[in-house]
């Protein structure tokens, strides 16, 4: 009898480790930030190549930052989003754009429209590494403490920004 | 036969043809092998089953960019490292370090081995008192 308990204790161990290994994606990474300080940045604006602008220009609010660059196809993806978004006025929008191309990146806002209080243009990638990216398009949730909240991997539906992002925000704790 | 030993050289020889990262990066051959030897142990995290030397992933190389330039300046391996963990996590090494987060990781394979080697013990013990024939089994 107690062969018998033992065995289905195993299989049930052995299932749940292997059913968890199975719908994780191994490409969605846990960011190190979350629940931590924010890292700081300063960058050329992608508008206005002389003006520096970064993590200065939102201390003390909460924030969206978000990674996106004219040659993910995910960014555009979420491009409308955005858009809608920005006009509700919810958060303000921060765009680090990200190993990018100036003119593409410029021509892309004005077609598309331009959700982002402002794009911090980071050609080399510096500071995207130190935000700990690795795919664009990636988002950040800030608090006025200059907190991560929540970081979501992906585009942006209005989905997930209900079910992920506005709980968060509302009451601005971490995210796990 | 002589075509065909040059096209199986060709077959071995080519995935040689496909590493990223040759070019000498740094003069001092003992700082080149530390940057080799980092960058084999860093995952890259766009093509995750690369590491960085092996990846021509963008993000690899601005990774391999900023590993040269943190050895530039005279950082130490573990100031690499940790740089890599501070931002990306335990999962871009691919020998995370012990930690608490990691010790599951670490542990895990040394308990299994130890359990499975108990359990084959006392089934194999359990099996030598059985009764060898079943003419024997009334007797006991």
């Amino acid at each position: 009898m107690l062969r018998y308990i033992a065995l289905i204790v195993a299989f049930i161990l052995l299932f749940t480790v292997f059913a968890f290994g199975l719908f994780n994606d191994p490409r969605k990474l846990p960011s190190p930030f979350l629940g931590e300080q924010a890292p700081v940045f300063e960058l050329p604006s992608l508008t206005e190549p002389g003006r520096l602008v970064g993590s200065a220009d939102y201390a003390g609010k909460p924030a969206l930052v978000n990674v996106w660059a004219t040659w993910c196809v995910g960014c555009r993806q979420e491009h409308g989003f955005l858009l809608q978004l920005a006009a509700t006025g919810a958060i303000p929008i921060y765009g680090i754009n990200w190993r990018d191309n100036r003119p593409e990146a410029l021509s892309w806002i004005q077609q598309l429209g331009d959700p982002y209080d402002f794009s911090a243009f980071d050609e080399d990638g510096r500071v995207g590494i130190d935000w700990g990216v690795y795919g664009a398009p990636e988002t950040f949730l800030i608090n006025a403490e200059g907190i991560v909240l929540h970081k979501h991997l992906g585009p942006l539906t209005a989905v997930i920004w209900e079910r992920d992002f506005v709980p968060l925000l509302e009451a601005g704790g971490p995210s796990s | 036969m002589r075509f065909l030993i040059a096209s199986l050289l060709l077959v071995v020889a080519a995935p040689l043809a496909f590493a990223i990262d040759t070019d000498k990066a740094f003069d001092d051959p003992e700082l080149q092998a530390r940057y080799e030897a980092i960058i084999e142990e860093v995952r890259c995290l766009k093509c995750q089953n690369q590491s960085i030397k092996d990846s021509n992933a963008f993000l690899a190389s601005d990774l391999r960019r900023e590993i040269r330039r943190m050895l530039d300046e005279g950082k130490t391996d573990a100031e690499v490292y940790d740089f890599l963990v501070a931002r990306y996590g335990e999962f871009a090494l691919y020998r995370p370090r012990m930690s608490g987060k990691t010790l599951v990781l670490w542990i895990a394979p040394v308990a299994l081995l130890i359990a499975g080697a108990f359990l084959l013990v006392n089934i194999v013990r359990g099996r030598m008192s059985m009764p060898i024939d079943d003419d024997a089994a009334g007797q006991e």
